[in-house]
């Protein structure tokens, strides 16, 4: 089943390292051209902070619009590290292994992303503690527990909390192979990380529990961060599109859809630029692509279920929804062509593309279909969300479209600009490809001779 | 209150007393074009027939103040909640702008301010001192005229010495701008617990016969997207079309 070579501690050690003892030439360009983006898009939002949400496209009728659709998209990114991390170590999927931290890792910066997103789109940011922190005791006002604007926050900073601790639980080891490897104040601050790690067999066991313990705990975590983002429209009773129970498990799947191929894409660059070809090997990639038809189809099925479900109460005012979505119309915008251009990118070209055994060992289809998903799933949440707000009830009269402005896609557009710096200055002092794992693998790979059996070489943690 | 869609002409009288009463911003050039023109009441038109045999129906829409109000339950800082008279009110200092009440609302009545409101010079002289001016980053809508309200109270209280209690204030001393400007008296007001009122017979019977039952009713009442459940605490008179379009059955 295995494929690739055992290869020595040391090997291991040198290599997983090269991006923090040493830095590429390219690695500081990159990082300032990135910067430079989410510098412009921190100036847009102090613009916008100053004068007003007037700057974007919204208006009296749409009202959530490109941040909105941003945030959902990146919740969903986030639903990566727990999918491959947590899941594929209970159930012991041995080619998890050189993805896991990355995952993570990934799964903290979408989040604290996607965080960004909701707060500068309301109109008075500078007063958001007013509602996700109940701060106000004096005057006895709390948050109202019954919208679901603040299980929001709650769950998300759950997921934020726990992911932290995860990773921090399996980067421990690793830390103390970088304390011994460092001088002056990396060593120093390595040393504090690593909480005194020795590696003894007692040290090994608990980290080993917690990693385990906390992957079934973060599993409820994960199915309710998406949940409940999916009920902040679910909820909705105004909007007909938006009130369905198949959101949950919708959003759900599709977030595991969108996230694992972010994911993906994220192994095939680190494997390029830190040239990491016999940790992230083809058959991980290929593992991947075969985990992704799976839940492509499983997400496929419920955009279909979403739609059929809508449209079976033949109501006058979703179907108008629906038309909005599906038919051809005569002026604003062809949401219809959009919608074709959706489903292609997001269902059919990748898992073509994922079907070949070949193909999936190629990393430049790879690439592609995992980008298509991702642009794909970006569109699918705006074309669940704007088309809705746009036909809203039986008063045409107020019936009225929504054009992003620019300050919108400035931001929108940076924060993929600064998903992929924080993971690259990540990168810079922290190993993503965790160590101690690649060598457990190895380990387990290698089988030694009891008598006339052939058995693995350890027991399995769990 | 009570809307008579067969009185109304669709004169706008409303739109332009609400827009005097309770400091709404001038809707300019600029704020259509970017569809962010308000109006806490706003008349909406609707042709029907096709030309020359065209007709309009005009329809005032406001805040219909819900018994289930929509939006309430989902503003995360109770920024908006029910009062005891039965109010559906909007606290501005309160709301952060999530615009969450503004997606829950089927009738489309809350707005958003986009910008902050600017007056021309001379005219910030003839805002009402009795509404706050809403700054930026808030969603407003239509109070009832909640201060004329309140100005009934304090004229009842100052001519009886004491606090109000359970003295009703006489009708027509807190009807709202809106109500007062009607020139055909479309729009009624009253208050429900008051026995005699003019409009509690169409409440009685739009309760009394719900839903499904709604052939059933005496009146012409009916409430704006029944349905939905939100028990708005506006009733609609149905029009009654004494000449209907020559070719209306043709189609």
């Amino acid at each position: 089943m295995q494929e690739g070579k055992v290869l020595p501690a040391a090997q291991i050690n040198r290599d997983l390292l090269r991006s923090i003892l040493e830095t590429p030439r390219w690695f500081w360009p990159v990082v300032t051209l990135l910067g430079l983006i989410v510098l412009v898009a921190a100036i847009t939002i102090g613009v916008m902070i100053n004068t007003g949400l007037g700057i974007t496209g919204l208006n009296y009728k749409v009202v959530w619009g490109f941040f909105i659709t941003n945030f959902v998209f990146w919740i969903g990114i986030s639903h990566a590290g727990v999918m491959l991390s947590a899941i594929l170590r209970l159930a012991k999927a041995e080619w998890r292994r050189p993805a896991t931290r990355a995952a993570e890792v990934l799964t903290i910066f979408s989040l604290m992303t996607a965080m960004i997103m909701p707060i500068i789109h309301t109109g008075r940011p500078w007063r958001i503690l007013y509602w996700a922190f109940p701060y106000d005791f004096a005057r006895g006002v709390w948050p109202n527990i019954r919208t679901p604007l603040v299980w929001d926050p709650s769950a998300i900073l759950t997921y934020l909390t726990s992911s932290t601790m995860f990773v921090a639980i399996a980067l421990v080891p690793d830390f103390a192979v970088l304390r011994d490897r460092t001088t002056g104040w990396p060593h120093r601050i390595y040393t504090l990380l690593a909480m005194g790690w020795e590696g003894n067999p007692r040290q090994w066991k608990l980290q080993i529990i917690a990693g385990v313990l906390l992957s079934a705990l973060i599993l409820p975590v994960f199915v309710s961060v998406h949940s409940i983002v999916s009920w902040d429209f679910g909820m909705a009773v105004a909007i007909k599109s938006w009130h369905s129970t198949v959101f949950a498990p919708y959003f759900v799947v599709g977030a595991v859809h969108s996230g694992v191929s972010a994911v993906v894409f994220a192994m095939i660059l680190l494997r390029w630029a830190y040239g990491w070809q016999e940790y992230i090997r083809h058959e991980h990639i290929d593992a991947l692509g075969r985990l992704l038809i799976v839940v492509a189809t499983g997400w496929f099925y419920f955009l279909v279920m979403e739609i059929v479900f809508g449209i079976y109460g033949l109501e006058g005012d979703e179907l108008a929804v629906r038309a909005l979505q599906f038919l051809p119309t005569e002026s604003g915008v062809p949401y219809n062509i959009w919608m074709i251009v959706f489903v292609g990118i997001t269902y059919f070209l990748p898992v073509i593309l994922w079907l070949p055994r070949a193909w999936r060992r190629n990393l430049w289809i790879m690439s592609t279909a995992c980008i298509s998903v991702n642009v794909g799933m970006w569109l699918e949440r705006y074309l669940l969300f704007v088309p809705g707000q746009a036909n809203k009830q039986f008063l045409t009269f107020t019936w009225n479209d929504y054009l992003p402005q620019p300050a919108e896609a400035i931001i929108v557009g940076a924060t993929f600009a600064f998903v992929s710096m924080l993971m690259l200055l990540f990168s810079r002092v922290f190993p993503l490809v965790p160590l101690y794992d690649i060598k457990e693998g190895d380990i387990l790979k290698t089988e030694i001779k009891v008598g006339r059996r052939t058995v693995p070489a350890t027991f399995r943690e769990d | 209150m009570v809307v008579d869609l067969d009185k109304c002409t669709g004169c706008q009288a409303c739109v332009v007393a609400c827009q005097a009463e309770n400091n709404i911003p001038i809707n300019t050039k600029d704020y259509f074009l970017q569809r962010r023109a308000y109006e806490w009441i706003r008349i909406e038109r609707y042709w029907e027939g096709e030309y020359p045999n065209v007709k309009a129906r005009f329809m005032p829409v406001l805040c219909q103040h819900c018994e289930n109000a929509p939006c309430e339950p989902v503003c995360p800082v109770y920024a908006t909640y029910h009062n005891e008279e039965g109010l559906n009110v909007q606290v501005y200092n309160r709301c952060v702008g999530t615009r969450y009440c503004i997606n829950n609302c089927p009738y489309q009545v809350r707005m958003f301010n986009y910008w902050h409101p600017n007056w021309p010079h001379r005219m910030e002289n003839q805002l009402n001192p009795d509404v706050t001016v809403r700054s930026r980053g808030i969603t407003e809508k239509c109070t009832f005229c909640v201060q004329r309200i309140r100005r009934g109270e304090i004229q009842v209280e100052a001519r009886a010495g004491q606090r109000l209690d359970d003295n009703r204030i006489a009708a027509g001393n807190y009807d709202p701008a809106c109500v007062q400007a009607c020139p055909t008296s479309a729009l009624m007001f009253g208050d429900l617990n008051e026995p005699n009122t003019a409009i509690k017979p169409y409440f009685d019977d739009v309760n009394n016969y719900p839903g499904h039952h709604e052939h059933e009713r005496e009146t012409r009442g009916y409430r704006l997207l029944e349905e939905m459940n939100t028990r708005p605490s506006v009733i609609y008179l149905k029009k009654v079309d004494q000449y209907p379009l020559a070719d209306k059955g043709a189609h």
